[in-house]
């Protein structure tokens, strides 16, 4: 079995998530105990940065350096990948569950002819067919799914496996590929990306606050724990949905579903919709003045109290303890 | 403009998830079944740009009967007719190829759908279908505007938004805030009746990757908790119990 991961950037910089693919690419072949993983990186990068992707597992690098495709033209990156995964001769794709990943993985199943399956939990199981394992029912359920087809393409969900960093040298190696103009058709004008902080999708450590906030004037103690932490902030539906925080911090059944390390959850009484975003997490902390929030029973640990008073205290200790 | 939005007939959010058959099958027994919601933003906008442009609106399902009242609340929010292929949706690349095919056949120019279903949350439906028919396709979209052809849309990035622009025909998965929901009026419910809903049979039965069994998440402990005077104390758990920082 040959393994092509396809790495994704973000301003010049790997994804970590992209990383976790990669280790995972490894992994699997570990498994299959065949070939090396090659990767296959897409727009302007350092060879700083490419060096990386050998730490994570990929024992070659592909780089496809054309800048128009550092922006996440779908079609484009959907046709690029697709004659990586042709010259490699691979038989399985490797990625990571994103936005853009998403978009490019289901238009490449197609181009390729191959069975695709996302959200994938763990190793594929490969004794009787090959098996997947991916979480469904958005964190409710899990469902054991078999790829038919020669080809595979595997979209991994964060946490998947854990991170390598310790590979070895990769062999980087300049690729170039002909894209038709027409995958260029549409234009992406803007781009507005929180800098400097934390993404909320990739972060291990997440800070969540709800509408026991009283008010958005009162997020400094969210970001300040967050800050400590080293942690994403995130919000309840009804806080994004008053305007209180951006949409992209909106945590939940139909915004973004994490699956940090630690979820600190402050204010949110936890209703349904809001546990399905965060029932993939390995450990969540639970902090709300009404002993009966239905997060409690969701949560490993709880406080019941004042936010307020709370939050900075648990902040000092954090500080106190690093 | 000819108009399509694809919806998904999918347990309400607040279902418990069981499964039978020894784990083979979804148990439907006392489970509320709704548009999905990320279908129901796509409707809602499709509707409205469905008013904007004086176009007809299309709703398209692929299920069995049991998702007739689904399709029948997409003709009382505004659909003006209905599509339902029938078949279990067994995987995103078999209803991507019953979506591909009959938009193909009605030469719709916008089709609209949700980012994912909420059952299986492949969101991989709108792409494949995009590649089908040679179509750029979008997701997540939470803004979506009509200039004569051009089709000015915001795409929810990690950590933010990407503006985008391109020409029809396209392919959009939506989400919020794309629209507010619309809730069916009384008219909207008496006029659903009578609106066409045609029952086509599958163009083909392929599939690449179908689910054969279903396991839930292991039970959650009880809650461990700490009194407020105490935070130090959650720290040292985090630390050497839970070991997460």
């Amino acid at each position: 079995m040959s393994i092509l991961v396809y790495v994704e950037q973000a301003a010049g910089k790997i994804k970590k998530t992209s990383l976790e693919a990669v280790s995972y690419g490894y992994a699997l072949a570990e498994k299959t105990g065949e070939g090396a993983v090659v990767a296959v990186a897409l727009g302007s990068l350092e060879s700083s940065e490419l060096a990386v992707i050998g730490e994570a597992g990929a024992a070659k690098v592909l780089h496809i350096s054309d800048e128009r495709l550092n922006a996440g033209v779908i079609q484009a990156h959907a046709s690029a990948v697709a004659q990586a995964f042709e010259f490699t001769g691979a038989n399985t794709l490797i990625l990571a569950k994103s936005s853009l990943g998403d978009a490019v993985a289901a238009r490449l199943a197609i181009k390729l002819n191959a069975g695709l399956v996302s959200n994938v939990v763990e190793l594929p199981r490969l004794e009787g067919g090959f098996v997947v394992k991916r979480s469904i029912y958005t964190g409710k359920a899990f469902a054991d799914t078999t790829i038919t087809t020669a080809k595979k393409i595997l979209a991994i969900k964060k946490n998947a496996v854990d991170q390598k960093l310790d590979g070895a040298k990769a062999q980087v190696e300049s690729f170039s590929v002909a894209i038709p103009e027409s995958d260029f058709s549409s234009k992406i004008s803007a781009t507005e990306r929180a800098t400097g902080e934390v993404l909320l999708p990739e972060a291990d450590i997440v800070v969540s606050g709800g509408r026991g906030m009283k008010g958005p004037e009162n997020w400094g103690m969210i970001e300040e724990l967050a800050k400590t932490l080293g942690a994403a902030t995130g919000c309840s539906k009804p806080v994004s949905d008053i305007g209180w925080r951006p949409h992209h911090e909106h945590v939940g059944q139909t915004g973004v579903k994490v699956a940090p390390t630690l979820y600190i959850a402050v204010g949110i009484s936890g209703a349904i919709q809001h546990l399905a975003g965060v029932n993939s997490s390995k450990c969540i902390v639970v902090i709300n003045k009404d002993p009966e929030a239905p997060f409690f029973k969701a949560a490993d640990y709880g406080i019941v109290g004042d936010a307020f008073e709370i939050v900075p205290q648990l902040t000092a200790a954090l500080k106190a303890a690093q | 403009m000819k108009i399509l939005v694809c919806i998904t007939h999918v347990p309400d959010t607040t279902s418990k998830i069981q499964f039978t058959a020894n784990n083979t099958k979804f148990d439907s027994t006392g489970v509320q079944f709704i548009i999905g919601p990320y279908d129901d933003y796509a409707l809602a906008r499709a509707v409205e740009l469905r008013d904007q442009t004086g176009g007809t609106l299309t709703a398209l399902n692929v299920g069995e009967a049991e998702t007739e009242p689904t399709l029948r609340k997409a003709l009382a929010i505004g659909a003006d007719d209905a599509i339902r292929v029938n078949s279990f949706p067994k995987d995103s690349f078999f209803v991507a190829q019953q979506i591909a095919h009959f938009a193909k056949a009605g030469g719709y120019e916008l089709i609209l759908m949700g980012r994912e279903s909420i059952d299986f949350n492949g969101g991989m439906v709108h792409g494949m279908v995009g590649e089908v028919l040679g179509m750029p396709s979008f997701s997540p979209v939470m803004k979506l505007e009509l200039e004569g052809t051009t089709v000015k849309m915001a795409r929810e990035i990690e950590g933010g938004k990407e503006h985008l622009e391109a020409q029809l025909p396209l392919i959009a998965g939506c989400q919020e805030p794309i629209a507010e929901w619309k809730i069916p009026n009384m008219r909207g419910i008496m006029s659903a009746r009578t609106k066409p809903l045609v029952v086509v049979e599958p163009v083909s039965q392929e599939t690449q990757a179908e689910a054969s069994s279903y396991q839930l998440p292991p039970a959650k402990g009880s809650v461990k908790l700490i009194d407020k005077d105490q935070v130090s104390e959650l720290v040292r758990l985090l630390k050497n119990e839970a070991k997460v920082l």
